[in-house]
Protein backbone atom coordinates (compact mmCIF):
# COMPACT_ATOMS: atom_id res chain seq x y z
CA UNK A 1 0.00 0.00 0.00
CA UNK A 2 1.26 3.42 -1.04
CA UNK A 3 0.18 6.58 1.23
CA UNK A 4 -0.35 9.61 -0.61
CA UNK A 5 -0.09 12.20 1.65
CA UNK A 6 -3.07 14.47 1.50
CA UNK A 7 -2.22 17.71 3.21
CA UNK A 8 -4.68 20.02 1.85
CA UNK A 9 -2.68 21.18 -1.10
CA UNK A 10 -3.52 20.74 -4.77
CA UNK A 11 -6.15 17.75 -6.24
CA UNK A 12 -4.63 13.89 -6.34
CA UNK A 13 -7.59 12.98 -8.70
CA UNK A 14 -4.99 12.02 -11.53
CA UNK A 15 -2.31 10.97 -9.55
CA UNK A 16 -4.80 7.99 -8.07
CA UNK A 17 -6.10 7.57 -11.51
CA UNK A 18 -2.23 6.62 -12.51
CA UNK A 19 -1.45 3.99 -9.87
CA UNK A 20 -5.16 2.51 -10.83
CA UNK A 21 -3.97 2.49 -14.05
CA UNK A 22 -1.06 0.19 -13.03
CA UNK A 23 -2.97 -1.71 -10.45
CA UNK A 24 -0.88 -0.72 -7.72
CA UNK A 25 -3.00 0.07 -4.35
CA UNK A 26 -3.10 3.19 -2.90
CA UNK A 27 -4.53 5.42 -0.31
CA UNK A 28 -4.91 9.12 0.30
CA UNK A 29 -4.89 10.19 3.71
CA UNK A 30 -3.97 12.79 6.13
CA UNK A 31 -3.89 10.08 9.17
CA UNK A 32 -0.47 9.72 10.47
CA UNK A 33 -1.52 6.11 11.89
CA UNK A 34 -2.20 5.36 8.23
CA UNK A 35 1.13 6.97 6.76
CA UNK A 36 3.18 4.76 9.24
CA UNK A 37 1.41 1.21 8.86
CA UNK A 38 2.30 1.69 4.75
CA UNK A 39 5.12 0.17 2.40
CA UNK A 40 5.88 3.46 0.69
CA UNK A 41 5.05 7.12 1.08
CA UNK A 42 4.42 9.40 -1.93
CA UNK A 43 4.23 13.29 -1.37
CA UNK A 44 2.82 15.30 -4.08
CA UNK A 45 2.57 18.84 -4.34
CA UNK A 46 1.15 21.99 -6.56
CA UNK A 47 1.72 25.53 -6.22
CA UNK A 48 3.55 27.59 -3.70
CA UNK A 49 6.51 26.37 -1.61
CA UNK A 50 5.68 28.49 1.89
CA UNK A 51 2.00 27.91 1.39
CA UNK A 52 2.56 23.68 1.38
CA UNK A 53 5.48 23.72 3.40
CA UNK A 54 3.21 25.65 5.99
CA UNK A 55 0.46 23.34 5.47
CA UNK A 56 2.48 19.90 5.59
CA UNK A 57 3.82 21.59 9.30
CA UNK A 58 0.39 22.32 10.93
CA UNK A 59 -0.85 19.44 9.76
CA UNK A 60 2.05 17.55 11.75
CA UNK A 61 2.80 15.54 8.38
CA UNK A 62 6.07 16.61 7.99
CA UNK A 63 7.21 15.18 10.99
CA UNK A 64 5.45 11.83 10.41
CA UNK A 65 7.24 12.09 7.27
CA UNK A 66 10.89 12.62 8.02
CA UNK A 67 10.50 10.14 10.50
CA UNK A 68 9.58 7.12 8.66
CA UNK A 69 11.68 8.61 5.73
CA UNK A 70 14.58 8.65 8.39
CA UNK A 71 13.67 4.96 9.18
CA UNK A 72 14.45 3.43 5.77
CA UNK A 73 10.58 3.79 4.38
CA UNK A 74 10.93 4.59 0.44
CA UNK A 75 9.68 7.81 -0.28
CA UNK A 76 9.03 10.05 -3.48
CA UNK A 77 7.90 13.15 -3.79
CA UNK A 78 6.52 14.73 -6.92
CA UNK A 79 6.89 18.14 -8.38
CA UNK A 80 6.71 20.25 -5.21
CA UNK A 81 6.50 17.28 -3.35
CA UNK A 82 10.30 16.96 -4.65
CA UNK A 83 11.64 20.04 -3.84
CA UNK A 84 9.95 19.83 -0.43
CA UNK A 85 12.52 17.07 0.20
CA UNK A 86 15.40 19.65 -0.22
CA UNK A 87 17.44 21.90 2.48
CA UNK A 88 15.71 25.14 1.58
CA UNK A 89 13.94 26.67 -1.04
CA UNK A 90 14.27 30.83 -2.25
CA UNK A 91 10.66 30.62 -3.73
CA UNK A 92 9.79 34.03 -2.39
CA UNK A 93 11.69 34.41 0.48
CA UNK A 94 14.22 31.93 2.39
CA UNK A 95 12.19 28.83 3.44
CA UNK A 96 12.84 25.29 5.38
CA UNK A 97 12.43 21.79 2.92
CA UNK A 98 12.37 18.33 5.24
CA UNK A 99 16.10 18.56 4.91
CA UNK A 100 15.97 15.02 3.67
CA UNK A 101 18.34 15.67 0.59
CA UNK A 102 21.31 18.11 0.20
CA UNK A 103 20.86 20.65 -1.97
CA UNK A 104 18.27 23.80 -2.07
CA UNK A 105 15.66 24.80 -4.44
CA UNK A 106 16.04 28.10 -6.79
CA UNK A 107 14.51 30.28 -9.29
CA UNK A 108 15.07 30.13 -12.72
CA UNK A 109 13.99 33.70 -13.28
CA UNK A 110 17.97 35.27 -13.30
CA UNK A 111 18.81 31.95 -13.32
CA UNK A 112 18.87 30.99 -16.68
CA UNK A 113 19.24 32.41 -19.98
CA UNK A 114 16.68 35.18 -20.26
CA UNK A 115 14.95 34.48 -23.77
CA UNK A 116 13.28 31.04 -21.77
CA UNK A 117 9.87 31.68 -20.83
CA UNK A 118 8.98 30.78 -17.19
CA UNK A 119 7.65 28.58 -16.22
CA UNK A 120 9.00 25.73 -18.37
CA UNK A 121 5.73 23.87 -19.49
CA UNK A 122 5.69 20.62 -21.70
CA UNK A 123 7.47 17.66 -22.24
CA UNK A 124 11.32 17.54 -21.87
CA UNK A 125 13.62 14.47 -22.92
CA UNK A 126 15.20 13.16 -20.15
CA UNK A 127 19.12 12.51 -19.88
CA UNK A 128 19.64 10.06 -17.05
CA UNK A 129 22.82 10.61 -14.86
CA UNK A 130 22.60 7.64 -12.93
CA UNK A 131 20.95 4.40 -12.95
CA UNK A 132 17.65 3.80 -10.15
CA UNK A 133 14.91 1.02 -9.31
CA UNK A 134 12.50 3.40 -10.49
CA UNK A 135 13.90 4.28 -14.05
CA UNK A 136 14.47 0.48 -14.89
CA UNK A 137 11.61 1.01 -17.37
CA UNK A 138 13.31 3.95 -18.64
CA UNK A 139 15.89 5.05 -21.62
CA UNK A 140 17.78 8.15 -22.30
CA UNK A 141 15.99 10.23 -24.37
CA UNK A 142 12.48 9.60 -22.89
CA UNK A 143 10.34 12.63 -22.90
CA UNK A 144 8.30 13.34 -19.58
CA UNK A 145 5.86 16.77 -18.51
CA UNK A 146 7.22 19.44 -16.74
CA UNK A 147 5.69 22.59 -15.05
CA UNK A 148 7.87 24.50 -13.18
CA UNK A 149 9.35 27.78 -11.95
CA UNK A 150 11.78 26.92 -9.55
CA UNK A 151 13.99 24.03 -9.78
CA UNK A 152 16.65 22.51 -7.11
CA UNK A 153 20.11 23.07 -7.08
CA UNK A 154 23.25 22.18 -5.53
CA UNK A 155 21.99 18.19 -5.12
CA UNK A 156 24.82 16.67 -7.24
CA UNK A 157 24.84 13.85 -4.67
CA UNK A 158 21.49 12.46 -5.02
CA UNK A 159 21.10 13.68 -9.47
CA UNK A 160 19.17 10.83 -10.93
CA UNK A 161 18.47 12.80 -14.38
CA UNK A 162 18.74 16.50 -16.02
CA UNK A 163 16.51 17.38 -18.78
CA UNK A 164 18.03 20.51 -20.91
CA UNK A 165 16.31 24.37 -20.24
CA UNK A 166 18.93 26.31 -20.84
CA UNK A 167 21.28 24.75 -19.07
CA UNK A 168 20.72 21.28 -17.64
CA UNK A 169 19.03 21.20 -14.68
CA UNK A 170 17.70 18.87 -12.20
CA UNK A 171 14.68 16.61 -13.62
CA UNK A 172 15.12 13.53 -11.00
CA UNK A 173 17.04 12.63 -7.92
CA UNK A 174 17.44 9.65 -5.15
CA UNK A 175 19.55 8.88 -2.36
CA UNK A 176 19.06 5.42 -0.35
CA UNK A 177 15.40 4.88 0.02
CA UNK A 178 14.41 8.64 -1.05
CA UNK A 179 13.64 9.78 -3.93
CA UNK A 180 11.94 12.65 -6.32
CA UNK A 181 11.06 14.03 -9.70
CA UNK A 182 11.13 17.52 -11.00
CA UNK A 183 8.24 16.34 -13.81
CA UNK A 184 4.69 15.04 -13.58
CA UNK A 185 4.70 10.89 -14.05
CA UNK A 186 1.56 11.06 -13.72
CA UNK A 187 0.74 13.28 -17.13
CA UNK A 188 3.39 11.81 -18.76
CA UNK A 189 2.12 9.08 -21.11
CA UNK A 190 3.08 5.39 -20.55
CA UNK A 191 6.90 6.28 -19.58
CA UNK A 192 5.16 8.32 -16.45
CA UNK A 193 3.36 4.96 -15.49
CA UNK A 194 6.54 3.21 -16.15
CA UNK A 195 8.10 5.15 -13.40
CA UNK A 196 5.24 4.75 -10.82
CA UNK A 197 5.07 0.98 -11.34
CA UNK A 198 8.73 0.95 -10.86
CA UNK A 199 8.38 2.79 -7.91
CA UNK A 200 5.64 0.59 -6.23
CA UNK A 201 7.71 -2.59 -7.36
CA UNK A 202 10.86 -0.78 -5.85
CA UNK B 1 15.62 20.84 -25.10
CA UNK B 2 11.67 21.34 -24.57
CA UNK B 3 9.21 19.97 -27.33
CA UNK B 4 6.84 21.82 -29.58
CA UNK B 5 3.37 20.67 -28.92
CA UNK B 6 0.45 19.25 -30.52
CA UNK B 7 -2.94 19.57 -29.22
CA UNK B 8 -6.18 18.44 -30.49
CA UNK B 9 -9.20 20.19 -29.29
CA UNK B 10 -12.93 18.38 -28.30
CA UNK B 11 -16.11 20.22 -28.57
CA UNK B 12 -17.95 18.39 -26.10
CA UNK B 13 -22.01 19.26 -26.34
CA UNK B 14 -24.18 16.65 -24.31
CA UNK B 15 -21.52 14.05 -23.79
CA UNK B 16 -20.70 14.06 -27.19
CA UNK B 17 -17.98 15.51 -29.41
CA UNK B 18 -19.33 17.99 -31.64
CA UNK B 19 -18.00 17.89 -35.50
CA UNK B 20 -18.25 15.04 -37.24
CA UNK B 21 -15.44 12.21 -36.89
CA UNK B 22 -14.59 9.69 -39.44
CA UNK B 23 -12.06 7.04 -37.84
CA UNK B 24 -11.83 3.33 -37.97
CA UNK B 25 -11.53 1.32 -35.85
CA UNK B 26 -13.12 3.11 -33.15
CA UNK B 27 -16.94 1.73 -32.15
CA UNK B 28 -17.69 5.62 -31.04
CA UNK B 29 -16.89 8.07 -32.90
CA UNK B 30 -18.33 10.93 -31.00
CA UNK B 31 -17.41 9.31 -27.39
CA UNK B 32 -15.26 11.93 -26.28
CA UNK B 33 -13.25 9.45 -24.02
CA UNK B 34 -12.62 7.39 -26.55
CA UNK B 35 -11.06 9.70 -29.01
CA UNK B 36 -9.04 11.09 -26.20
CA UNK B 37 -7.96 7.60 -25.65
CA UNK B 38 -6.81 7.59 -29.49
CA UNK B 39 -5.43 10.71 -29.53
CA UNK B 40 -3.23 10.04 -26.67
CA UNK B 41 -2.27 6.58 -27.81
CA UNK B 42 -1.25 8.55 -31.32
CA UNK B 43 0.60 11.10 -29.79
CA UNK B 44 -0.94 14.21 -28.69
CA UNK B 45 1.18 15.82 -26.10
CA UNK B 46 -2.21 17.46 -24.56
CA UNK B 47 -6.11 17.62 -25.05
CA UNK B 48 -8.06 20.42 -24.53
CA UNK B 49 -11.70 19.65 -23.73
CA UNK B 50 -14.02 22.67 -24.77
CA UNK B 51 -17.44 22.75 -23.32
CA UNK B 52 -20.31 23.69 -25.23
CA UNK B 53 -23.17 22.78 -23.14
CA UNK B 54 -25.64 25.47 -21.92
CA UNK B 55 -27.65 23.23 -19.29
CA UNK B 56 -26.92 22.31 -16.24
CA UNK B 57 -27.24 18.65 -16.75
CA UNK B 58 -24.97 18.95 -19.57
CA UNK B 59 -22.63 20.70 -17.32
CA UNK B 60 -23.17 17.68 -15.66
CA UNK B 61 -22.55 15.41 -17.81
CA UNK B 62 -19.83 17.34 -19.11
CA UNK B 63 -17.76 16.38 -15.96
CA UNK B 64 -18.48 12.81 -15.65
CA UNK B 65 -16.63 12.71 -19.15
CA UNK B 66 -13.65 14.69 -18.21
CA UNK B 67 -13.32 12.09 -15.32
CA UNK B 68 -13.85 9.21 -17.28
CA UNK B 69 -11.49 10.53 -19.85
CA UNK B 70 -8.71 11.53 -16.94
CA UNK B 71 -8.97 7.80 -15.92
CA UNK B 72 -7.98 6.81 -19.07
CA UNK B 73 -5.81 9.55 -20.36
CA UNK B 74 -2.24 10.15 -18.62
CA UNK B 75 -1.59 13.19 -20.28
CA UNK B 76 -2.26 16.89 -19.86
CA UNK B 77 -6.28 18.08 -19.51
CA UNK B 78 -7.06 21.50 -20.35
CA UNK B 79 -10.71 22.23 -19.58
CA UNK B 80 -12.69 25.28 -21.21
CA UNK B 81 -16.04 26.71 -21.67
CA UNK B 82 -18.49 28.38 -19.20
CA UNK B 83 -15.72 28.84 -16.87
CA UNK B 84 -17.07 32.39 -14.98
CA UNK B 85 -16.21 31.97 -11.46
CA UNK B 86 -13.82 30.35 -9.23
CA UNK B 87 -16.17 27.82 -8.23
CA UNK B 88 -15.79 26.21 -12.16
CA UNK B 89 -12.35 25.88 -11.24
CA UNK B 90 -12.64 23.61 -8.46
CA UNK B 91 -15.49 21.83 -10.01
CA UNK B 92 -13.46 20.60 -13.48
CA UNK B 93 -10.32 20.56 -11.41
CA UNK B 94 -11.73 18.09 -8.98
CA UNK B 95 -12.49 16.04 -12.32
CA UNK B 96 -9.06 15.63 -13.41
CA UNK B 97 -8.49 18.66 -15.40
CA UNK B 98 -4.56 20.30 -15.17
CA UNK B 99 -5.39 23.16 -16.93
CA UNK B 100 -8.04 25.90 -16.85
CA UNK B 101 -9.13 28.07 -19.96
CA UNK B 102 -11.00 31.05 -19.70
CA UNK B 103 -12.12 33.62 -22.13
CA UNK B 104 -15.64 35.79 -21.95
CA UNK B 105 -15.68 34.63 -18.17
CA UNK B 106 -12.05 36.78 -18.03
CA UNK B 107 -13.37 39.94 -20.27
CA UNK B 108 -17.00 39.80 -18.10
CA UNK B 109 -14.46 39.73 -14.67
CA UNK B 110 -11.25 40.39 -15.01
CA UNK B 111 -10.54 39.58 -11.71
CA UNK B 112 -11.27 35.94 -12.16
CA UNK B 113 -7.68 35.62 -13.22
CA UNK B 114 -5.89 36.97 -10.58
CA UNK B 115 -8.23 35.24 -7.98
CA UNK B 116 -7.89 31.67 -9.79
CA UNK B 117 -3.77 31.95 -9.99
CA UNK B 118 -3.35 32.75 -6.44
CA UNK B 119 -5.76 30.12 -5.54
CA UNK B 120 -4.49 27.25 -7.79
CA UNK B 121 -0.93 28.76 -9.65
CA UNK B 122 -0.31 30.74 -12.53
CA UNK B 123 0.15 27.29 -14.56
CA UNK B 124 -3.28 26.35 -13.90
CA UNK B 125 -5.03 29.49 -15.22
CA UNK B 126 -5.28 29.59 -19.54
CA UNK B 127 -6.21 32.51 -21.36
CA UNK B 128 -7.91 31.66 -24.10
CA UNK B 129 -8.59 35.36 -26.53
CA UNK B 130 -10.97 35.21 -30.20
CA UNK B 131 -8.91 37.74 -32.05
CA UNK B 132 -10.36 39.44 -35.21
CA UNK B 133 -8.62 42.29 -37.43
CA UNK B 134 -10.76 45.55 -37.44
CA UNK B 135 -10.28 48.68 -38.75
CA UNK B 136 -6.20 47.77 -39.10
CA UNK B 137 -5.84 46.93 -35.23
CA UNK B 138 -6.50 43.30 -33.45
CA UNK B 139 -9.55 43.12 -31.46
CA UNK B 140 -10.70 40.61 -28.82
CA UNK B 141 -14.41 39.09 -29.44
CA UNK B 142 -16.69 37.72 -26.46
CA UNK B 143 -19.44 35.35 -26.91
CA UNK B 144 -18.09 32.56 -29.21
CA UNK B 145 -16.64 35.24 -31.44
CA UNK B 146 -19.89 37.03 -31.97
CA UNK B 147 -19.63 40.22 -30.00
CA UNK B 148 -16.83 43.21 -30.26
CA UNK B 149 -15.38 43.56 -27.11
CA UNK B 150 -13.55 46.99 -28.54
CA UNK B 151 -10.60 46.07 -26.51
CA UNK B 152 -6.91 45.85 -28.20
CA UNK B 153 -5.83 42.26 -28.07
CA UNK B 154 -2.49 42.25 -27.56
CA UNK B 155 -2.88 44.79 -24.59
CA UNK B 156 -5.72 42.39 -23.35
CA UNK B 157 -3.42 39.39 -23.64
CA UNK B 158 -0.59 41.40 -21.83
CA UNK B 159 -2.73 42.25 -18.60
CA UNK B 160 -4.51 38.89 -18.26
CA UNK B 161 -0.66 37.65 -18.10
CA UNK B 162 0.46 40.24 -15.20
CA UNK B 163 -2.79 38.78 -13.60
CA UNK B 164 -1.16 35.57 -13.51
CA UNK B 165 -2.21 34.17 -16.70
CA UNK B 166 0.51 30.82 -17.02
CA UNK B 167 -0.07 30.41 -20.87
CA UNK B 168 -2.26 31.90 -23.85
CA UNK B 169 -4.16 30.31 -26.34
CA UNK B 170 -4.43 32.90 -29.25
CA UNK B 171 -7.34 31.99 -31.50
CA UNK B 172 -7.51 33.87 -34.70
CA UNK B 173 -11.15 34.54 -35.88
CA UNK B 174 -9.65 35.36 -39.78
CA UNK B 175 -7.85 32.48 -40.27
CA UNK B 176 -10.43 30.10 -38.11
CA UNK B 177 -12.18 27.23 -40.37
CA UNK B 178 -10.23 28.82 -43.87
CA UNK B 179 -7.74 25.62 -43.40
CA UNK B 180 -5.08 28.58 -44.96
CA UNK B 181 -2.14 28.47 -42.39
CA UNK B 182 -2.35 30.00 -38.92
CA UNK B 183 -2.33 33.68 -38.39
CA UNK B 184 1.86 33.99 -38.04
CA UNK B 185 1.19 37.89 -38.19
CA UNK B 186 -1.18 38.10 -34.81
CA UNK B 187 0.76 35.08 -33.08
CA UNK B 188 3.99 36.91 -34.01
CA UNK B 189 2.83 39.62 -32.08
CA UNK B 190 1.54 38.27 -29.07
CA UNK B 191 4.68 36.35 -29.04
CA UNK B 192 7.01 39.63 -28.75
CA UNK B 193 5.11 40.62 -26.28
CA UNK B 194 4.21 37.73 -23.46
CA UNK B 195 6.79 35.46 -21.70
CA UNK B 196 4.66 32.75 -20.62
CA UNK B 197 4.13 29.89 -23.20
CA UNK B 198 1.62 31.12 -26.66
CA UNK B 199 -0.40 28.39 -28.45
CA UNK B 200 -1.75 28.93 -31.87
CA UNK B 201 -5.24 28.00 -32.54
CA UNK B 202 -7.58 28.94 -35.97
CA UNK B 203 -6.20 28.03 -39.81
CA UNK B 204 -4.46 24.65 -39.45
CA UNK B 205 -5.47 22.86 -42.97
CA UNK B 206 -2.53 20.13 -42.62
CA UNK B 207 0.73 19.24 -42.32
CA UNK B 208 2.68 21.94 -43.84
CA UNK B 209 0.72 24.80 -41.83
CA UNK B 210 2.64 23.18 -38.54
CA UNK B 211 5.81 23.07 -40.26
CA UNK B 212 5.40 26.70 -41.53
CA UNK B 213 4.07 28.41 -37.49
CA UNK B 214 6.96 26.40 -35.60
CA UNK B 215 9.75 27.75 -38.95
CA UNK B 216 8.03 31.08 -38.88
CA UNK B 217 7.80 31.36 -35.24
CA UNK B 218 10.23 29.74 -33.03
CA UNK B 219 9.62 31.28 -29.89
CA UNK B 220 5.80 29.61 -30.59
CA UNK B 221 5.14 26.89 -28.41
CA UNK B 222 2.07 24.91 -29.77
CA UNK B 223 0.15 24.06 -32.27
CA UNK B 224 -3.48 23.41 -31.25
CA UNK B 225 -6.86 21.86 -34.34
CA UNK B 226 -10.31 20.25 -33.75
CA UNK B 227 -11.61 19.26 -37.18
CA UNK B 228 -8.59 18.40 -39.28
CA UNK B 229 -7.60 15.82 -36.83
CA UNK B 230 -11.38 14.72 -36.10
CA UNK B 231 -11.93 14.09 -39.74
CA UNK B 232 -8.47 12.29 -39.82
CA UNK B 233 -7.38 14.94 -42.74
CA UNK B 234 -4.10 15.10 -40.31
CA UNK B 235 -3.20 11.82 -37.96
CA UNK B 236 -0.94 13.10 -35.21
CA UNK B 237 1.54 10.46 -35.23
CA UNK B 238 1.98 11.33 -39.50
CA UNK B 239 2.16 14.82 -38.25
CA UNK B 240 5.35 14.54 -36.02
CA UNK B 241 6.69 12.46 -37.86
CA UNK B 242 6.96 15.19 -40.48
CA UNK B 243 7.36 17.97 -38.58
CA UNK B 244 10.39 15.97 -36.98
CA UNK B 245 11.85 15.24 -40.64
CA UNK B 246 11.84 19.01 -41.02
CA UNK B 247 13.88 19.77 -38.36
CA UNK B 248 11.03 20.20 -35.79
CA UNK B 249 11.91 19.11 -32.12
CA UNK B 250 8.58 17.03 -31.06
CA UNK B 251 7.85 14.03 -28.78
CA UNK B 252 7.66 10.93 -30.66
Amino acid sequence: MIAIVDYGVGNLFSLCCSFDAIGAQTVVTGDPEIIRRADKILLPGVGAFEDARRKLRESGLDKVVIEEAKKGKKLMGICLGMQMLFEKSYEYGEHEGLGLLRGSVIGMEGTLPAELKIPQIGWNALHITNAHPIFKYLKEGDFVYFVHSYYASGCEDSLLATCEYGKDICAAVAKENVCGTQFHPEKSGEVGLSILRAFAEW
Amino acid sequence: MITKRIIPCLDVKDGRVVKGTNFKGLSDVSSPVELAKLYSDSGADELVFYDITASSEGRAIFTDILAEAARNVFIPLTVGGGINTVADFDRVLKCGADKVSVNSGAIRNPSLIEEAAKLYGDQCVVISADIKRVDGGFRVFAKGGREDTGMEAISWIKRCVDMGAGEVVVNSIDTDGVKGGFDIELLKLVTEAVRVPVIASGGAGCCEHFVELFREIPDIDAGLAASIFHFGTVKIDELKAHLRANGINVRI
